[in-house]
């Protein structure tokens, strides 16, 4: 026989929150992106999409199943992998890339670990880091953005980020004239797919910042890490440097600080901690964009703050209610 | 002092339940003399009362069947007129079964002879008032039933400077103290100042939430002058827990570990105030007390005047029963009260509220992981790391569980009922506190 | 390339150097006995001999600050060994088993309500102590079993905690966290136990659990040795009275006393009886039979090996073995 009353400690009601809302929120959130995409980079895209989501799906019930755990592919989390992965890699990648990218991601990047909740670096960068490592020429193969049904073939392109590395090696310094803003911020650019439009990603992260699932504290601090950084350099010498506006609408900047530098299980928890994460992030990137070897260094810098978040969270833990002074207490 | 010139202040974290009041416009009606009650020897925190009452014995309301049985305790009174039928083992909200009087009514609703009014209640000295309150009975009646004339008895060295009397009644659903602050604001008032006279304080400050401007309307009214203020507080939940109560009046923090006294406050409930009003004034123990019977559960919500000792089937039956889909009854509000499953449960000196919660109102989602999301940590109004001890906890770990201060909690349930991943926060800490509570009795031997 | 090589070669020279200094420089002075005995311990880390592991107890024995026997997890082998080393005596210990008092499945204990919240017998016992209808009984979320450092404890299908004698070394630990304090420690020799803890009147139990002491008090009338005392409305057994007869087993109108103990054992009655029947007349089953001045027989299928005759024959005659090899030897003789 069922019993009739249940029992449990206080409380005994719960806000509407559960963890397929919080995930399902991040997919919303990353819908205006994934839409431009592929708006831009035309059924290929929509295919990488499609691939990315199946074999993540797979691999997840797959690990799940083998590794005796029950099998939690509907709440959310690894849709959220999945579009991000596909966001991470270039329109062209063969399918197999797409592919190795999903059981990198999901086994290595995750499950291995124990699971949803207990990873200690974002599960997508790893993949992304291992593809690019691996994988150096499909992974950059980058292509012009030719808008759906225009009917034109696609051109091979480097991002602007590649493009001003390339020249500032050849030529000693930049050349940033041909380059838009405008097109940047909509989109209109090569890159990775979910990368390119800034103007989408702003829309999703409002969206999650409005409904609390996000804080401002690590993509403002990452982005004004890297407006204030570059802007320094690019005072001391605009040949060389690029100015920050270029620097904070190019590459996987927005991506990473809004979607991936933001995942709650490898940022630190408490928001000291959140703002040292941000600030951590955008000087890596910096560094590596103006004077590492890769033109890009967003996925880097996270992940290496990844790493660093159990020491952040350590040392930033708040201060409990009534911990102060009893004098100061009882003025 | 005219309440607008207090200003109000900010307690970190907490949450905003619905409020679900769904009781706070139906007037208190006084539930008939049930005809048997079981008044529990453990109402209050610290040594149950020891019974001075046999088997065979008459009583009438008021008559004292057990006394306190120590410094932290208070005396028990019968609630009815009628005839000891034992003591016996009864179930407990606590869930276990301790020793209780029952009592058998004799229908007549008889009061003690002893039980006559006081004229003159302010003209008593300090010492007899705090007297008449402990041979009352009297404990907080918010929930936490602490005896009120320990309270009031601060040791030397702590003075003391203002009373706040807490009206803020926080927990959604409950109504009982709205209730009485419509109905009894000069008793209120009145056993509020009883209490600062005891405690040689002039400042009294009624705290109550922006949700029941009636109520602070009314006790504006009763308030005659001096000191005495009333203070419309922001509606949020846990507005009414002592420390949060204090910080948002005072701007003052209670250091960890330590009490109101610490800052020089004592908080009182405003059920605690009306009843040292009707026990100095009128020179009745606490017998009775409002309660909200209330909750999607239950057919005919209602706020009622109960005796203590009721069985809470009774209490129900009279509010028309449950409703078939109902999955759990508590005791008190809905983030702090106790569920219970017998309900042959007495209502108690600190029962503020029955609440029967459907399928639907309950936390249909079982455990997930933990996304380290921070809500736990942002809502915390103690300022602690719900998430980490939470870990250690799980792991048995109870000294690393110790170490993110989970002594601190205060079991409000702020965290449980952000968390995405429905962990059972609150539970996790009270077995922590258990668990450290038990090694330390057992390190001193 | 060859540069390359020799800046490789000379770089892990330079490291090994260092190394080598470096581990000469900071020496620090172990007596190897530690290490060995710390090998020689059961590794498990427990900490029921009440220091920091078992290298802690290792380096207590060494030196003289704790006592082998702290250890009840060790083999005798391992423990006879450390001894040897040491330099000294090992006492003989009795082995025991943790044994659970409960048997909540055969009596059918249902639950009051449905419990939700942290899985673990400690967390659930806050919640009015607990799902099941007898307060007493094993509240099944396996607590004994997560903290039980040897793996002996497993959750039988039906909810309840089953130990393997063969892999629990009595450390106590189970005994410790179980909220309903419900396991105790038993030596293995006196393994007839009362399978229930409920403190409860007769009527009480009844009405939860089919199978729980409801203190008729037959087990404490039957006993032949004061062993079986009905307190607090539960029988308890005293093992150092204890003789293993179960008799007390054959009267439990409930069942709720049980033999645990893997084997049996019978009286036999060797050559030098003389038949002065002092056995026969003090058997409580009547199981010795013989005329006067002869030598007497038992009968191993009845005999309950309490052992009284043991104690009543002057000529020590009587002896204690195991029941399988009397049956057998009976068997033969009867042919």
């Amino acid at each position: 026989m069922k019993e009739t009353y249940i029992l449990t400690t206080s409380p005994h009601i719960h806000n509407a929150e559960s963890i397929p809302r919080v995930m399902y929120s991040v997919v919303i959130a990353l819908i205006p992106a994934v839409l431009v995409s592929i708006y831009y980079f035309g059924v290929s895209a929509l295919i990488i999409y499609l691939i990315s989501i199946a074999s993540c799906l797979v691999f997840e019930a797959a690990a799940q199943k083998v590794m005796g755990r029950p099998i939690t592919i509907g709440d959310g989390s690894i849709m959220i992998t999945a579009i991000l992965l596909a966001m991470n890699i270039p329109s062209t990648s063969p399918w197999w890339l797409v592919v190795v990218g999903a059981l990198v991601a999901v086994v290595l990047g995750k499950q291995i670990y124990g699971g949803l909740g207990h990873n200690p670096f974002n599960p997508v960068l790893v993949a992304r880091i291992l593809l690019l490592i691996s994988f150096p020429v499909q992974m950059t193969a980058w292509v012009e953005p030719v808008p759906l049904f225009s009917g034109v073939d696609s051109v091979s392109m480097a991002t602007p980020l590649g493009d001003m590395k390339t020249t500032l090696m050849l030529k000693g310094l930049i050349d940033t004239s041909h380059f838009s803003y405008m097109d940047t911020f909509i989109g209109f650019v090569g890159g990775s797919l979910g990368e390119t439009s800034v103007l989408a990603l702003l829309v999703g992260g409002i969206f999650l910042l409005a409904r609390r699932v996000i804080t401002w504290h690590v993509p403002a601090t990452y982005i004004g890490t890297v407006f204030a950084l570059t802007g320094v350099f690019w005072l001391i010498d605009p040949t060389k440097y690029a100015n920050p506006v270029f620097h904070i609408l190019s590459g996987g900047l927005m991506l990473g600080a809004l979607f991936m530098a933001t995942d709650m299980v490898t940022s630190p928890v408490y928001p000291r901690g959140m703002l040292i994460f941000g600030i951590g992030c955008g000087i890596i990137t910096v560094l590596i964009r103006l004077f590492g070897g890769y033109p890009e260094g967003v996925a880097f810098s996270i992940l290496l703050m990844n790493a660093a978040t159990p020491l952040i969270d350590r040392y930033t833990t708040p201060k409990k209610f009534g911990s102060i002074v009893l004098d100061e207490a009882a003025k | 002092m005219a309440s607008d010139t207090i200003k109000t202040y900010r307690f970190r974290g907490g949450v905003h339940p619905p409020e679900e009041k769904l009781t706070k416009s139906i007037p208190v009606r006084t539930m008939p003399m049930p005809d048997k009650v079981f008044i529990p020897l453990s109402q209050h925190l610290g040594a149950p009362a020891k019974p001075i009452v046999s088997p065979g014995d008459r009583v009438t309301v008021g008559t004292k069947i057990a006394d306190a049985g120590g410094f932290v305790s208070a005396p028990v009174h019968s609630s009815i007129s009628g005839v000891v039928k034992g003591i016996v083992d009864y179930p407990h909200p606590a869930g276990r079964n301790l020793p209780a009087v029952e009592i058998e009514g004799d229908g007549t609703d008889q009061r003690d002879g002893a039980v006559k009014p006081r004229s003159n209640p302010m003209d008593l000295d300090p010492g007899q008032i705090k007297e008449i309150i402990r041979e009352a009975g009297l404990v907080g009646m918010g929930g936490a039933t602490f005896p009120t004339h320990v309270k009031l008895s601060p040791p030397e060295g702590k003075p003391i400077d203002t009373l706040i009397i807490n009206g803020a009644e926080c927990e959604p659903y409950l109504t009982a103290d709205h209730r009485l602050m419509l109905d009894a604001p000069d008793h209120i008032v009145t056993g509020a100042e009883l209490m600062g006279k005891i405690l040689g304080v002039r400042r009294i400050i009624i705290a109550v939430e922006k949700n029941k401007m009636d109520a602070v309307a009314a006790l504006k009214k009763a308030v005659l002058g001096g000191d005495t203020a009333v203070v419309a507080l922001a509606v949020k939940y846990p507005q009414g827990a002592e420390k949060q109560l204090i910080k948002a009046l005072l701007d003052r923090s209670v250091p960890s570990g330590g009490l109101p006294m610490d800052v020089k406050v004592v908080v009182q409930n405003v059920g605690t105030a009306n009843a040292v009003y009707e026990a100095v004034a009128e020179n009745r123990p606490l017998v009775s007390r409002y309660c909200s019977v209330t909750g999607p559960g239950i057919k005919n919500p209602a706020n009622l005047v109960l005796r203590i000792g009721t069985p809470v089937s009774k209490v129900i039956e009279y509010c028309g029963g449950l409703t078939q889909d109902v999955r759990k009854v508590i005791l008190g509000g809905p983030m702090m009260g106790i569920a219970v499953w017998d309900f042959s449960v007495p209502v108690m000196k600190g029962t503020s509220g029955i609440l029967a919660l459907t399928e639907e109102y309950l936390d249909e989602n079982r455990e997930g992981p933990c996304l380290r999301c921070g809500n736990c940590v942002r809502v915390c109004p103690m300022g602690l790391t719900p998430l980490m001890f939470a870990r250690h906890t799980q792991l048995g770990a109870f000294d690393r569980a110790e170490e993110f201060n989970v002594m601190d909690c205060i079991e409000c349930g702020c965290c449980a009922y952000e968390c995405p991943a429905h962990i059972p926060l609150v539970h996790l800490a009270k077995y922590a506190k258990a668990e450290i509570q038990a090694r330390r009795r057992k390190a001193q031997g | 390339m060859f540069e390359s090589i020799i800046v490789l070669a000379g770089l892990g020279l330079l490291s090994a150097l260092g190394l080598g200094i470096a581990s000469r420089a900071f020496h620090v002075d172990t007596d190897q006995r530690i290490q060995t005995i710390a090998g020689l311990l059961p590794g498990a880390n427990c900490g029921a001999c009440g220091f920091p592991g078992c290298n802690g107890l290792a380096n207590a024995i060494v030196s003289g600050n704790g006592k082998i026997e702290a250890c009840s997890a060790v083999s005798d082998e391992n423990r006879k060994e450390i001894a040897r080393l040491m330099g000294m005596e090992a006492a003989e210990t009795v082995k025991r088993v943790a044994v659970i008092h409960c048997n909540f499945p055969a009596g059918g204990v249902g639950n009051k309500f449905e419990y939700l919240g942290v899985t673990d017998c400690r967390a659930a016992n806050l919640v009015a102590g607990g799902p099941k209808q007898c307060v007493y009984a094993c509240i099944g979320l396996g607590t004994c079993k997560s903290v039980c450092p040897f793996d002996a404890v497993t959750m039988g299908d039906s909810g309840l905690p089953v130990i393997d004698p063969e892999k629990c070394v009595a450390c106590g630990k189970c005994v410790e966290a179980c909220p309903k304090k419900i396991i105790d420690l038993v030596p293995v020799s006196r393994m007839v136990q009362v399978l229930c803890s409920s403190r409860d009147k007769g009527a009480r139990v009844k009405k939860v659990c089919s199978v729980g002491c409801i203190n008729c008090m037959l087990c404490e009338r039957v006993c032949p040795f004061e062993a079986i005392h009905v307190i607090d409305n539960i029988a308890r057994i005293d093992y150092e009275k204890c003789r293993v007869c179960g008799l007390c087993l054959r009267e439990c109108p409930t069942g709720t006393i049980a033999n645990l103990r893997g084997w049996e054992v019978v009286a036999e009655i060797g050559e030098s009886c003389n038949g002065c029947t002092l056995c026969a007349r003090a058997c409580p089953v009547d199981t010795i039979s013989g005329t006067a001045k002869e030598r007497h027989i038992v009968d191993p299928e009845r005999c309950i090996g309490c052992g009284i005759c043991v104690d009543q024959c002057k000529r020590d005659a009587v002896t204690l073995v195991k029941k399988t090899a009397a049956v057998r030897k009976a068997a033969a003789a009867g042919e």
